[in-house]
C-alpha cells in the first residue's frame, strides 16, 4: 500500500510534465536552482569535516532547527502546501491509517523541498564521518531530522486546514509573506553583523537546542563524534519521542479530518453598497476604473504590488547606507513608476475568463484601457511624486530633482501608454484569481518572457530621451538638461500614452474574442 | 422586456417573413485536429423558448460563444434579429444578454458591484442601473448577499448573479448556457418564473440544458446538437414525435450501451 501511494504520487509528477512540457521546463529550473543551494549546502557541510567538532556541532543544530522551521511555517504562510496527496482525496478508500501515514510522509520526500532537504541532511553524515559509531549516529539522526520536517509540516498543514482555506486568511498571509521576502537583504546584512559579534551567543544557543525537540536529532552524530555517547543516547530518546509525538498527532487530527470536513465561516452579511463605483463617474472608463481599483485593494495577486512599493525606499536607503553612496536612492522615484506602470502590462491576463464580460457586453477597447490606465494613475502619480520629491529632503543635491522628477513622470506616462498596448494584445503567465500570488501555473513560458524583456527593451528605447537629458546633467554637471527633461518628460509621456490608450483600445476592439481565446487556454 | 416587432419597410405590399431572434448559417470550428463545431444551420424565431440539447462534448458550447460573439468562427455567420454578429458586433451585443457557462467572474467585487458593472459597461444611466440592480437582486433572492463578494457565493448564487448581470440591459434576445446547472429548485423555479415571463412578453431565450424533462416542461422549441451537427431541430411536438424527449434524444444521439455484463454487480 505504501508503495502504491508513493508510485501514484510519481505518476502525479510524471503526468503533470506530460500535459504541459513547459512544466517540465518550470520543474527543470526549480531543480537547476534547488540543485545549486544544495550543492553548496553538501559541500560546506562535507568541508566541516576537517573543521572542529564543536563547530560543526553548532552549524548543523542550528541548520537543522532552520529546516525544521522552515517546514513548519513556508507551506502555510504562502499557502502553496502540496495537496498532490491531500488525504481528504482518500476519504472514500478504506486505506489503513498506519498505512496512509507512512504513504504520505515518504511522499513528501518526492519533489524538489523533499528530496533538497534530504541531500543536505545525508550530507552531514560525511561531516560526521570521524568513525563508524559516529557516522551511525549521525545516519539515524539525518533519517530522524527529515522524517520529523516531514511530519511536522504535515502536523500543521493539518491544522490550519481550516484556517487556511478561509479566503481572507490566505488574502492576507500571501501579501503578508512578501514583506520578510521583499526585505530579505536588510535582514540577511542585520542578522549577520549580529553573529559576527557574538559567536559565544550561537554555541550557547545549539547546545540549548540540541537537547529540544528542535535539534536533537542532527546533534547525534556530532554528540558520538565529541565522546558524549551518554548525552547522544539523551538525546536519541528525544528526537525518537518527538517524532512518535507528532505522527500521533498527525495520526489524530487526520483522523478527525477525515470525517469533519474544513468548515470556512460564514462571511458577515452587509448591504450592498456600490464602494468605488460610487465615486468614480458612471460612464464605461469609470466603470472599469472603479472595478480595476477595487481589485488593486481587494485582491492579493495587486495587493502584493502595493505593499511592495513602500518598502522600496527603505530597501534602498539601507543599501544607501551599507554603501554611503546615495545615487540610486535618489532614483527611487523613476523605478516606483516603472513598476506600477508595468504592473498593469499583465491586466488582463489577471482577469482571466472574467474578461468575458467586457467581450459580452461590447466595451469599447478605448473605454477598457482608459479605465484601466486611469485606476493605476489615481494613485501611482502621488506616490511618484512623492519618491521623486522625498529622497532629496535626506540627501540634499536639490539641483537633480528636476531631471530625476521630469524622467519619473516620462516613466510613468510611457509605461502606461505601452502596458496598455501590450496587454491588449499579449497575455503572460500569471497566477490565477484566488490562487496564491507565488503560485504561477504552467503555461506559455516562452511568450511571458519574451513580453517582459520585449516591452522593457521598447520602454527603454521609448524614454531614451529622458535618459539621456539626465545622464548629460550628471555628467556635465549643467542644470540646463534638467529642467529640459522636466518638461519634455511629461509632455512627451502623455503624448505616447494617448497613443499607446488608442492603439491599445483599435487591437482590443479588432482581437477581444482572440484574446478571450487565450486567456481561456491559460487558464 | 417590451418586444417592439420590427417596423415594416416600405409599403405594405407581401407580409415579410418575420426576421428569427437568432440565425446561425454554417457555423464552424476547429481546435487543433479536432472540429467542435461541423456546420450548424440553425434560427431561432423570436419570441420562442428555445432549448439545445446534446450529449457532453456535442459543442453546444462552442456554437452558443460563436452566436453571442466570444468565440470567432472558422466560417459561418451568426444573425441577431437581422444584425450580423461578428460584422457589427456592437449593434449586435446591445440585443443580446449573455450567460457563459466555464467561464469565471470578476469575483472580488460584491453581488451589487458586479451588476452594476455590467450596467456601466453598456454604457446605462446610473440611476436606471441602481435601481434595476435592486430589483433584479429581489427576484433572485439575493438582497441578503448583496454585499457579499461574489468568491464567497457559493455555485447557484454565483449562477444568479451572473444571470442578473446578463438581464440588466433588458435585452431582446437572452442565450443562457446551462443556466440551472447547481441552482437550488426554489430559485430554479422563481428564474423559470422570471424567463417565462419575459418570453411572454415578446422576448427570446435560448438555453442549454442536460436535463431533458425540465426542457420538454420549460420550451417550446428543441434542437438536438451531436457531434457538432443539428440532428433535429423544431417545436418540442415535432422533435420529439409522440415519445419523451428524452427517449428520442436517446434515439438520435445513440450511444446506449445495452445492460449486458456486469454480472457480478449483483452478486454481492
Amino acid at each position: 500500500m505504501v508503495a502504491h501511494l508513493l508510485r501514484l504520487k510519481v505518476t502525479l509528477l510524471r503526468n503533470s510534465v506530460r500535459r504541459n512540457p513547459w512544466q517540465l521546463v518550470g520543474l527543470g529550473i526549480g531543480a537547476l536552482y534547488a540543485l545549486g543551494v544544495v550543492g553548496l549546502c553538501v559541500v560546506g557541510l562535507l568541508l566541516l569535516r576537517g573543521q572542529d567538532v564543536a563547530l560543526a556541532q553548532t552549524v548543523v543544530v542550528l541548520g537543522g532547527a532552520a529546516a525544521l522551521l522552515g517546514w513548519a511555517v513556508i507551506p502555510v504562510a504562502a499557502s502553496a502546501a502540496d495537496l498532490t496527496l491531500d488525504p481528504a482525496r482518500f476519504t472514500t478508500f478504506a486505506v489503513p491509517t498506519p498505512q496512509l501515514l507512512a504513504g504520505l510522509a515518504l511522499g513528501g520526500l518526492i519533489g524538489i523541498p523533499g528530496a533538497a532537504t534530504a541531500l543536505v541532511a545525508l550530507a552531514t553524515v560525511g561531516t560526521f564521518s570521524r568513525s563508524i559509531p559516529a557516522t551511525a549516529a549521525a545516519l539515524v539522526g539525518a533519517v530522524l531530522g527529515v522524517l520529523t520536517c516531514i511530519v511536522l509540516s504535515r502536523v500543521v498543514t493539518t491544522a490550519t486546514a481550516g484556517l487556511a482555506s478561509s479566503r481572507r486568511f490566505k488574502d492576507v498571509s500571501a501579501v503578508a509573506f512578501l514583506i520578510p521576502l521583499v526585505l530579505m537583504g536588510p535582514i540577511i546584512g542585520t542578522v549577520a553583523r549580529g553573529i559576527a559579534g557574538s559567536q559565544d551567543f550561537l554555541t550557547e544557543l545549539a547546545s540549548t537546542l540540541s537537547w529540544t525537540p528542535a535539534g536533537a536529532a542532527f546533534s547525534l552524530g556530532g554528540d558520538v563524534a565529541a565522546g558524549n555517547p551518554g548525552a547522544a543516547a539523551v538525546k536519541f530518546v528525544v528526537a525518537l519521542a518527538t517524532l512518535a509525538g507528532l505522527a500521533l498527532c498527525w495520526k489524530i487530527m487526520l483522523q478527525r479530518a477525515l470525517v469533519t470536513p474544513p468548515y470556512v465561516g460564514t462571511s458577515r452579511k452587509r448591504a450592498g453598497g456600490l464602494g468605488l463605483f460610487g465615486v468614480f463617474p458612471a460612464t464605461p472608463t469609470g466603470a472599469v476604473a472603479a472595478r480595476s481599483l477595487s481589485y488593486w485593494l481587494r485582491d492579493p495577486r495587486y495587493a502584493g504590488a502595493l505593499v511592495v512599493v513602500p518598502l522600496l525606499p527603505v530597501l534602498m536607503l539601507f543599501q544607501g547606507s551599507q554603501s554611503g553612496f546615495y545615487g540610486p536612492f535618489q532614483f527611487v522615484g523613476p523605478v516606483t513608476a516603472f513598476l506600477l506602470a508595468w504592473s498593469i502590462s499583465s491586466d488582463v491576463s489577471y482577469d482571466s475568463t472574467a474578461f468575458a464580460l467586457h467581450v459580452s457586453t461590447g466595451v469599447r477597447g478605448l473605454h477598457d484601457r482608459l479605465g484601466r490606465a486611469v485606476a493605476c494613475l489615481s494613485f501611482a502619480l502621488p506616490v511618484v511624486l512623492l519618491f521623486s520629491i522625498g529622497p532629496f529632503f535626506f540627501t540634499g543635491g536639490w539641483d537633480r530633482l528636476p531631471a530625476v522628477l521630469g524622467l519619473a513622470l516620462g516613466v510613468l506616462f510611457t509605461g502606461l501608454g505601452l502596458a496598455s498596448v501590450v496587454s491588449a494584445r499579449y497575455t503572460v503567465n500569471v497566477p490565477l484569481p484566488g490562487d496564491s500570488p507565488f503560485k504561477k501555473p504552467p503555461g506559455n513560458v516562452a511568450q511571458t518572457l519574451a513580453v517582459q524583456f520585449g516591452g522593457m527593451g521598447v520602454l527603454m528605447v521609448l524614454v531614451a530621451p529622458e535618459l539621456a537629458l539626465v545622464a548629460a546633467q550628471f555628467i556635465t554637471g549643467s542644470s540646463v538638461p534638467g529642467w529640459i527633461t522636466l518638461v519634455l518628460g511629461p509632455v512627451l509621456g502623455v503624448a505616447l500614452f494617448v497613443v499607446g490608450v488608442r492603439v491599445g483600445g483599435a487591437w482590443l476592439d479588432r482581437r477581444a474574442p482572440e484574446l478571450l481565446a487565450q486567456l481561456a487556454v491559460d487558464r | 422586456m417590451t418586444y417592439q416587432p420590427p417596423a415594416p419597410d416600405g409599403p405594405p405590399a407581401p407580409p415579410a417573413p418575420p426576421v428569427p431572434a437568432l440565425s446561425l448559417r454554417g457555423l464552424a470550428k476547429r481546435f487543433g485536429d479536432k472540429i467542435a463545431v461541423d456546420g450548424i444551420a440553425l434560427d431561432v424565431p423570436a419570441g420562442s423558448f428555445y432549448g439545445v440539447v446534446g450529449p457532453n462534448g456535442a459543442g453546444k458550447t462552442t456554437t452558443l460563444s460563436m452566436a453571442t460573439g466570444l468565440l470567432r468562427p472558422d466560417f459561418g455567420t451568426a444573425l441577431v434579429h437581422g444584425v450580423d454578429v461578428w460584422q457589427e458586433p456592437l449593434r449586435a451585443k446591445k440585443l443580446m444578454g449573455i450567460l457563459p457557462d466555464g467561464v469565471r467572474l470578476f469575483d472580488r467585487l460584491s453581488g451589487t458591484q458586479l451588476v452594476t458593472y455590467a450596467g456601466l459597461l453598456r454604457g446605462m444611466d446610473k440611476d436606471v442601473v441602481t435601481s434595476r440592480v435592486r430589483e433584479l437582486l429581489a427576484a433572485l433572492d439575493l438582497t441578503q448577499d448583496a454585499g457579499t463578494l461574489v468568491v464567497d457565493y457559493s455555485a447557484g448564487m454565483t449562477k444568479k448573479i451572473a444571470l442578473a448581470s446578463a438581464l440588466i440591459h433588458a435585452p431582446r434576445l437572452l442565450v443562457l448556457d446551462e443556466p440551472f446547472e447547481s441552482v437550488d429548485p426554489v430559485s430554479a423555479a422563481n428564474i423559470r418564473d422570471i424567463l417565462d415571463r419575459y418570453v411572454a412578453s415578446g422576448g427570446t431565450v435560448i438555453v442549454s440544458s442536460h436535463v431533458m424533462d425540465l426542457v420538454q416542461r420549460m420550451c417550446d422549441h428543441v434542437a438536438v446538437v451531436a457531434g457538432g451537427r443539428v440532428l433535429a431541430a423544431g417545436t418540442v411536438e415535432e422533435v420529439r414525435a409522440g415519445v419523451s424527449l428524452e427517449d428520442r434524444f436517446v434515439q438520435l444521439v445513440g450511444g446506449r450501451s445495452q445492460a449486458e455484463g456486469l454480472e457480478w454487480l449483483r452478486t454481492f
